[in-house]
């Protein structure tokens, strides 16, 4: 049975994924929640609670106010709390109870844009998905609010792409005329990048490129700064969170994409990408492009689909391993290849990783990986918080990768 | 309506002095959640059916104790909520679980959610199922449902009351009394243990029981007590159950009150000696001296309260010699009675200003009454008003602060480190607090590093 677990845990859900990714935006998130999902957040999800005053806050739905569908309760405490605290805008997130009783919250975002005057937005979620999908949903309705001055829009089900075959633009948009050489990341959370410095170098490989990063959504970057990404020319794609928000500036705007981390040998690919596609317009996804060799073994990576991918694609490319991603969190099917494993659940990944030689995964999920397998224990703050989080690699950084590289061997 | 965050006591409700609000999160963590007070059952497997956003915290907790191998789950999904088969689920979801595990546990915590209460699952047949299927196992009855918290009990004290209905009294120890309804065992010096050793009982704590069977034989003791308010209902259903005593002896700061609960303690030690000798010890008081066994009669018992109040008043002398005039913040976390220990300490000349809560323990309503009459300037603080998120925490001289949110408040290193009344009981607990506040106004901690962290006490790989 899949959705039973023995021993390892959950990623990080749909509602800190929200959380996560508009921390530093300037706005107030409002969870509908009883109890826990804020704790749970700022405990195991989050690493800048302690020194940054981020305004989130749970609304301690009550039995009572559950039933009897008291939403002008919440709309009272979010206008009193928004009267003191002057937020950009307000993000409503939702948790299962809100969920069953249908709770309007595009609706209840209307009404406190209207009373406050400040722009207000529903951030899809409501406990039951991986922060993937929570933080690509609120990217996209953050972005919406930012970029078009949209409000109180409910960004509704999941992002309908196509799964697997070639990316190609969906052309619905002349292409932007943004500065040349300036690019948007996007997907960028302490979830995927929680080692210090992280964004830092990342910020950096491009910089040396010569490229000007516009925006990065969003870690380390001012509100002021994010409103001008339609101003560049192409957007990259950092993590599966990202990857909403990015399909809706190329439908929107005509921004094209590429999805990559800059790891190891393959930042150069990847590099190279960012200038074709800004060149002629095509998304491209070349960590899909590492295939299979016939010699040098097998590793499995696992993970979120963009960073393990541009790790597996870097590991290939130094060593010619045949890597695949064992992707257990809701990214889009685009953004996994036919090399990878998609799975649910730990049934799934440990029968996935029965014949597994070579691991490149979270500590938590060596219980289920085989005893004689060689094991790189990589921490993920998406999976095992803040447990392993003095261990954690700043991927961009030489040295790093050259450690992954040396365990496998 | 602009909401306070800090209020003199002389203008503060009884017993909800802030209004309802959104709610924030101070990043404090030292209390214990329903994961570390379940992994004190020895040998449980603990077992959560909820969506991810909710299981998330419970097992990382579990991962952060080092025990993540007692601790398994079942995730809901959208789909089970729509069609119905949450009890199904539930039910067939565990016993995979179960078959999974490399042996059988001979109790599991199962814990059902606000999800199950909401859709109204029948949880008698869950349980009926599991328990005809796995008839070796006592299924202990956990809630993990915070959705009905504001008004009634809390998942925390739900957990405390049906983790003892697995206790089973099949020969009653007649020598032994049980403190339950904790997270720690009391201190080796506390009062309970020396009084109870001088009447030759042996006092079994439960957070101390290495074995399932050894837990369960907690029921075999002739006297439950419990020390903290969450312990409360705890001792007086598993004392009515299994027909025995029962006895709530509270942690405070108030003189007198300890004085009655140790009257009431001794009074029924005497009257059990009647009915059944038992050979008595002798044991030192805290000043060293040797207490006499067998029966104390009120001159005795009034002699032993004497002494014993008499070395709480040195060390709080000494505590303020230090300290001076320094002020002093304590929060609810730290004890259950912080306005019990406002009040104590203000008697005894320290410059306490402020105390953080967001709702005043009802034990309490005395020490508040007594404070807005003479201390009327202490400013009560709300830990989870959204101002709370933004207020400055910095303090502008040396501070010291009893309690983890009140040291994060206060910006300050200087604190006692301690939750839920940590392991203090007795005249014992406030030479112990005195102890400790001087510990604390004389070494810095690393309040970065230890306030997160969760379950203070328990083991934690962060």
């Amino acid at each position: 049975m899949n959705r039973s677990y023995r021993i390892i845990p959950v990623y990080t859900g749909d509602v800190s994924g929200v959380a996560s990714a508009l921390f530093e935006m300037g706005g107030m998130v409002v969870i509908h929640d009883p109890s826990g999902c804020n704790s749970t957040y700022n405990t195991h999800d989050e690493t800048r609670w302690y020194d940054s005053d981020s305004l989130i806050y749970i609304t301690g739905l009550s039995n009572t106010d559950a039933i009897m569908g008291d939403d002008e309760k919440l709309i009272r405490e979010v206008e009193e709390a928004a009267e003191q605290l002057k937020p950009d805008f307000i993000a409503l997130t939702s948790s299962p109870i809100p969920y069953m009783n249908g709770t309007d919250f595009p609706a209840l975002a209307k009404l406190i844009t209207r009373d406050t005057g400040i722009p207000a937005f529903f951030a899809p979620a409501n406990g039951m998905h991986d922060y993937v999908y929570g933080a690509g949903q609120a990217f996209l309705a953050v972005a919406k609010c930012f970029l078009e001055g949209n409000t109180a829009d409910s960004v509704t089900g999941r992002n309908p792409v196509a799964a697997g075959g070639p990316v190609k633009s969906a052309g619905k948009c002349p292409r932007s005329e943004g500065i040349k050489s300036s690019v948007n990341i996007l997907g960028a959370t302490p979830l995927e990048f929680a080692a210090e410095g992280s964004v830092e170098s990342l910020r950096e490989i491009l910089e040396n490129d010569g490229w000007k990063v516009q925006s990065c959504w969003a870690m380390g970057e001012s509100p002021e700064q994010l409103r001008t990404a339609l101003e560049s020319t192409v957007n990259l794609v950092v993590s599966a969170t990202g990857f909403p928000m990015a399909r809706y500036l190329e439908q929107s705007f005509g921004i094209p994409w590429v999805a990559g981390c800059p790891v190891g040998g393959f930042a150069k690919e990847l590099l190279k990408c960012l200038r074709d596609t800004e060149a002629d317009g095509q998304n491209r996804i070349p960590y899909l492009n590492r295939g299979a060799c016939s010699c040098g073994g097998r590793v499995t990576l696992v993970g979120e689909p963009v960073t393990m991918g541009s790790l597996a694609a870097a590991i290939t490319e130094k060593t010619g391993m045949t890597c695949s991603v064992l992707c257990p969190v809701e990214a889009d099917p685009v953004l996994t290849g036919t090399l990878d494993i998609r799975t649910y659940g730990e049934e799934e990944a440990e029968a996935a990783l029965k014949r597994a030689k070579r691991i490149v995964a979270d500590p938590l999920y060596r219980p289920i990986c085989p005893a004689d397998a060689v094991f790189c224990s990589l921490p993920h703050q998406a999976f095992s918080g803040r447990c392993f989080r003095r261990d954690m690699v700043n991927l961009f950084q030489e040295e790093a990768f050259a450690r992954i590289l040396q365990q496998l061997h | 309506m602009i909401q306070n965050i800090e209020i003199p006591i002389r203008e503060a409700e009884y017993p909800a002095p802030f209004a309802h609000a959104l709610e924030f999160n101070p990043p404090a963590h030292g209390t214990w959640n329903i994961v570390h007070i379940g992994m004190n059952v020895p040998e449980a497997q603990q077992i959560y059916v909820c969506a991810v956003n909710c299981m998330r915290g419970v097992v990382l907790t579990a991962a952060e104790m080092n025990r993540a191998e007692r601790f398994s789950f079942v995730i809901l999904k959208e789909e089970d909520l729509i069609e119905g088969t949450v009890e199904d689920i539930t039910i067939q979801g565990v016993a995979d679980v179960l078959r999974k595990l490399p042996k059988l546990p001979p109790a599991v915590c199962l814990f059902t959610v606000c999800t199950h209460h909401f859709l109204g699952c029948d949880i008698n047949r869950i349980y009926r199922e599991l328990e005809e299927e796995f008839p070796e196992i006592d299924f202990i009855r956990g809630y993990m449902d915070p959705i009905l918290q504001k008004e009634g009990l809390t998942p925390d004290q739900k957990l405390r009351i049906s983790m003892y209905r697995v206790l089973k009294d099949a020969h009653t120890e007649k020598d032994s009394a049980a403190l339950i309804g904790t997270n720690v065992s009391l201190a080796d010096t506390c009062d309970l243990k020396r009084l109870l050793a001088a009447e030759g009982i042996s006092f079994l704590q439960m957070p101390d029981t290495e074995s399932y069977e050894e837990y369960v034989r907690l029921g075999e003791a002739d006297l439950f007590l419990s020390v903290v308010p969450n312990g409360r209902l705890p001792v007086q259903l598993t004392a009515q159950r299994l027909g025995k005593k029962g006895l709530y002896l509270p942690m405070t700061f108030d003189y007198e009150e300890i004085k009655n609960q140790e009257n009431v303690l001794l009074d029924w030690v005497e009257q059990r000696k009647r009915e059944s000798p038992v050979k008595g010890m002798e044991v030192t008081d805290c000043n060293g001296s040797c207490l006499a066994s067998g029966d104390r009669g009120a001159t005795d018992r009034e002699q032993w309260f004497s002494q014993e109040i008499a070395a709480c008043e040195e060390s709080l002398l000494q505590a303020k010699q230090l300290m001076g005039d320094a002020p002093v913040w304590i929060d609810y976390v730290v004890h259950p009675r912080p306005l019990g220990l406002a009040k104590l300490l203000l008697q005894h000349g320290f410059r306490v200003e402020k105390v953080f809560l967001n709702a005043v323990n009802t034990e309490e309503e005395a020490a508040f009454s007594w404070l807005q009459r003479e201390a009327p300037e202490l400013l009560l603080c709300s830990t989870i008003q959204p101002l709370n998120r933004i207020h400055p925490r910095k303090t502008r001289e040396k501070t010291l602060a009893i309690g983890p949110q009140a040291a994060w408040f206060a910006g300050t290193g200087y604190f006692v480190n301690m939750v839920e009344g940590g392991n203090l009981q007795g005249f014992d607990g406030i030479r112990r607090m005195a102890q400790l506040m001087q510990e604390a106004w004389c070494e810095e901690k690393d309040t970065r590093d230890l306030v997160p962290r969760k379950g203070l006490g328990c083991e934690s790989c962060v």
